[in-house]
């Protein structure tokens, strides 16, 4: 079984890189805290405790308290969630948006890939974030609209990297084989190209996770994101603005949070892609 | 190279027709109506104010009307009247000709990004350069886990922390506005340092990103160019180290990265509303958030139209200096 040993030779060279593994416990921890947030949370993320307004850090809230006395460290538990949520569908989006494309576009050549090689400068021309501002600010800022703007927005370099995939893997032999057996184009599509060109894709997908959580922290601080009192780190960020002379806690706690997300993804994507090329790993490793 | 520079120009056109046509159909099918902000700002309106008002914007008339209509006048550089209350010309509020510079908001904007770009790559560079050199080294190393670091820092929470640090505990500089409130009165080097001092946390905000960034890109391009046959002859033939290093590599190593500087101007154009924001300055960023809170679509359109073509200009310019520096290209 050949594709076994390929996953053994993967996982054998992804082990002894150490930052990839500490990408991969951070994200794993994500994971974990976003399922079990209802049980390790030690508070209610929504109970206004006016007793203890703006409490800095201490044994009772390691992390403070907010302008309404509520526990930021159980709010930031359950603003992990959200984030996580955000990652992943948005970067779901944009993989299949970014894949369909790219397929289309590197496999049928033609009139196909020209326009759609032309929408993707187009769309990588618009200064996105103005973009994602723009829509989320006219549609209201619920977590699924901010999910499918952000995705609808960042498929580009999917699009691309598929592309380049087909067009280089759709003239191999195996898959001149395959059409000399008779296959028709969705299968030689989905079952011998698509499988081959997975690889930089996941890459580019986890490493879109990453930008993504950037990019919710972003509007959330601006106040066009996730809407208090749903708790996300970025709209924790923005009181920390707001008390930014009287309450640290708010300003360091959710920013390093999303700090140690991202550096998770990056760790694990970079890790992942450099366990898959084999070319890297001769020459580099990081 | 003429010839596919004009080309390449002519290009941009359909490019930017697609990017207007693109945002100007996203933005006004976008739910709701900026008759909706008027009802909220005045509940008493009636529905036939209401109907006046859209008809004095034009918003009654079928979409591909009302975008026939605002290319007409984009054409000649008229982005139309804002919807806000003062109604003033789009262009007027991002370059008004009667304020100093200080105070056009397009040249603010500008201004960071121009000079971030240029702290970007001075620091950004030699960075780059020296690591890859002596890759493995300690320096290589603190500077890799730096730049990882780096590349995943929020800038907004940099900015919290800057703020918090520099303006609220430490009290060595300004956070917010780009001058301060008794500027008119200041001597012309008081002015100048009053702006570099409002400057420099806003400067370090946007440059950050893009030093981790492109002194990474900078390392694996030289690393590249360092494994090279030329390298080995010019190595080979005696030349010193630092001649192989300046004179051989570095020249090959740097083209990517002007390509790199093209593709990173959406980037710093959207990250000027995160830093403009935070820090209070009056720029297009700025201003982009408040078209957006109030839907005032001429100047949304005007700003990202702007903005586009401000990208379509760094990657010609980029494509331009690629062109300069490489013979290649040149004899194409």
């Amino acid at each position: 079984m050949r594709s076994d040993k390929l996953i053994d030779l993967f996982w054998q060279r992804f082990r002894q890189n150490s930052l990839a593994v500490a990408g991969g416990i951070i994200v794993l921890a994500l994971f974990v805290i976003a399922i079990f947030a209802p049980v390790i949370s030690p508070y209610d993320p929504h109970e206004i405790d006016r007793k203890h307004i703006l409490e800095p850090p201490g044994l009772s809230h390691p992390f403070g308290t907010d302008d309404l006395g509520r526990d930021i460290l159980s709010r930031m538990i359950w603003g992990g969630r959200i984030s996580l949520a955000v990652g992943f569908v948005a970067v779901g989006i944009s993989t299949m948006i970014g894949i369909i494309l790219g397929a289309l576009a590197g496999y049928y050549g033609g009139w196909a890939e020209r326009i759609i090689m032309r929408f993707i400068d187009i769309m990588l021309s618009i200064p996105t974030f103005f973009l994602i501002l723009a829509v989320i600010a006219f549609i209201g800022s619920s977590i699924w609209n901010i999910m499918v703007v952000i995705g609808l927005t960042s498929w580009m370099g999917v699009a691309r990297l598929v592309r380049a995939e087909f067009l280089s893997l759709k003239e191999r032999e195996y898959v001149l084989a395959a059409r000399a057996m008779g296959a028709g184009d969705l299968r030689i599509i989905f079952r011998h190209i698509m499988i081959n060109s997975m690889a930089p894709v996941l890459v580019s997908a986890v490493l879109g996770i990453a930008g993504a959580v950037l990019v919710e922290g972003a509007l959330s601080f601006l106040g066009i994101g996730v809407q208090p009192p749903t708790p996300s780190w970025g709209n924790i960020l923005t009181l920390g603005k707001d008390n930014i002379e009287i309450a640290w806690w708010l300003s360091v706690f959710p920013g390093l949070a999303i700090l140690i997300t991202v550096l998770g993804y990056n760790l694990l994507g970079e890790g992942i892609r450099d366990s898959i090329d084999p070319r890297l790993w001769e020459t580099e490793r990081k | 190279m003429p010839v596919y520079l004009i080309k390449r120009i002519f290009e941009m056109i359909p490019t930017l027709f697609g990017i207007t046509l693109i945002t100007f159909f996203i933005i006004h099918l976008a739910p709701g109506k900026p008759s909706d902000i008027f009802s909220e700002l005045n509940p008493k309106i009636t529905p036939e104010a209401r109907e006046k008002l859209e008809k004095y914007y034009g918003l009654d008339k079928p979409i591909m009307v009302q975008y026939g209509l605002w290319l007409k006048k984009v054409v000649r550089l008229d982005f139309g009247e804002s919807f806000s209350s003062d109604r003033r010309p789009v262009m007027q509020k991002i370059w008004d000709r009667k304020k100093p510079l200080l105070e056009r908001r397009l040249f603010v904007t500008f201004m960071i990004n121009i000079i971030s770009v240029v702290i970007i790559l001075l620091i950004a560079i030699p960075i780059g350069i020296s690591s890859a050199v002596r890759r493995n080294s300690l320096f290589d190393k603190i500077t890799t886990t730096t730049v990882f670091v780096g590349f995943a820092m929020p800038s907004f929470w940099l900015a919290l922390l800057l703020m918090m640090f520099f303006g609220v505990y430490l009290h060595w500089l300004p956070i917010s506005q780009l001058k301060s409130m008794n500027f008119d009165s200041l001597s012309f080097s008081g002015k100048i340092l009053d702006v570099a001092r409002h400057l420099v946390l806003p400067l370090f905000v946007s440059a950050f990103g893009g030093i981790a960034g492109d002194s990474r890109f900078m390392r694996s391009s030289m690393l590249e160019v360092i494994r090279q046959d030329f390298v080995t002859v010019a190595r080979a033939k005696g030349l010193p180290e630092h001649l192989v290093i300046y004179r051989h590599a570095l020249r090959n190593a740097l083209l990517p990265l002007v390509t790199l500087i093209g593709l990173s101007v959406p980037g710093l154009i959207g990250g000027s509303v995160i830093f403009e924001n935070i820090f209070g300055i009056p720029g297009m960023g700025q201003l982009f958030y408040m078209a957006v809170m109030t839907r005032d679509y001429p100047l949304v359109m005007c700003i990202l139209t702007i903005g586009s073509m401000l990208t379509l200009i760094g990657n010609l310019l980029a494509d331009i200096g690629y062109m300069i520096a490489d013979p290649r290209i040149r004899a194409r």
